[in-house]
């Protein structure tokens, strides 16, 4: 439980330095931390398979993603940087004293709490539980993932396209 | 079972805490890509408490497949909004969301 507790402030800590980092390009960084820590903490739980897919695609895909559109967007002058940098200190500040006192509230709310719930899961990774699951029991499932793939891949094929004469 | 809902109190704990962090970007924000960023840290909290749910009810193979098609959405998701920023970075030159003010009435 302490290794999971420290593993868990590691990626909130991930995700706070995502948010207050002053570079895009460092903040998609911090973003892919705090997915592979997110990973380790599936693994921990024994979701194997889909600590794999978090990995892969929310660590790796997405970040490609966020790196290309950064790169395609303009970067600040030097004079605009110090100034928003500036702006940034004064909105953000609040966000570390806000989740001390939130996990501060949380922990003195949920404490006193009784017991209660399930058994957690067996540790052993049944694969054919879960094919059975993602293709016989969750068949609906499929088909909207299908539709979201192909109504993301036309999004994004209409919204890259670029129109005659747009191009200098 | 006591210790199960020890353990999830425990992610919880964090996992509000995660999700905070994202709504603080979206709303603190004036960068649209990091308002994205902001979305994606709330959708890896809420794939966490899946997991976490899975463990602890013992339906981890019902919360591994919902993970992974709430890892597919939020690709798409994300792609989809990443076109939509460089589309209006095209069209305004700026990625400042006070900037945005063409459909202003």
């Amino acid at each position: 439980m302490i290794v999971t507790c420290i593993v868990l402030g590691l990626m909130v800590l991930a995700g706070l330095w995502t948010v207050m980092t002053r570079s895009l390009v460092r903040s998609a960084i911090g973003l892919a931390l705090t997915s592979v820590i997110l990973t380790v903490l599936m693994f921990l739980l024994g979701a194997t398979m889909a600590a794999v897919f978090e990995l892969s695609v929310c660590a790796g895909l997405i970040t490609v993603v966020f790196i290309s559109t950064i790169s395609m967007t303009k970067a600040l002058t030097h004079e605009a940087l110090l100034q928003k940098t500036r702006d940034r200190l004064k909105r953000y500040w609040y966000l570390p004293a806000l989740l001390l006192v939130g996990g501060a509230v949380l922990a003195f709310v949920l404490a006193p709490l009784p017991p209660g719930g399930a058994l957690p899961a067996p540790a052993t990774v049944d694969f054919a539980a879960l094919k059975q699951m993602i293709w016989k029991e969750r068949q609906t499932d499929i088909l909207g993932q299908i539709t979201i793939i192909f109504a993301g891949v036309t999004g994004v094929i209409v919204l890259f396209k670029e129109r005659k004469g747009e191009k200098e | 079972m006591t210790e199960a809902f020890e353990v999830f109190k425990t992610y919880w704990i964090f996992v509000v805490l995660l999700a905070l962090s994202g709504v603080y970007c979206v709303v603190a924000t004036r960068n649209l890509i990091r308002v994205l960023i902001g979305m994606e840290l709330m959708t890896k909290a809420a794939t966490l408490i899946i997991v976490v749910g899975g463990w602890v009810s013992g339906r981890m193979v019902l919360a591994q497949a919902l993970v992974i098609n709430l890892i597919v959405v939020e690709v798409v998701v994300i792609a989809v909004a990443a076109g939509l920023v460089v589309s209006l970075f095209r069209k305004n030159g700026s990625l400042d969301t006070r900037e945005l003010k063409n459909l202003k009435g």
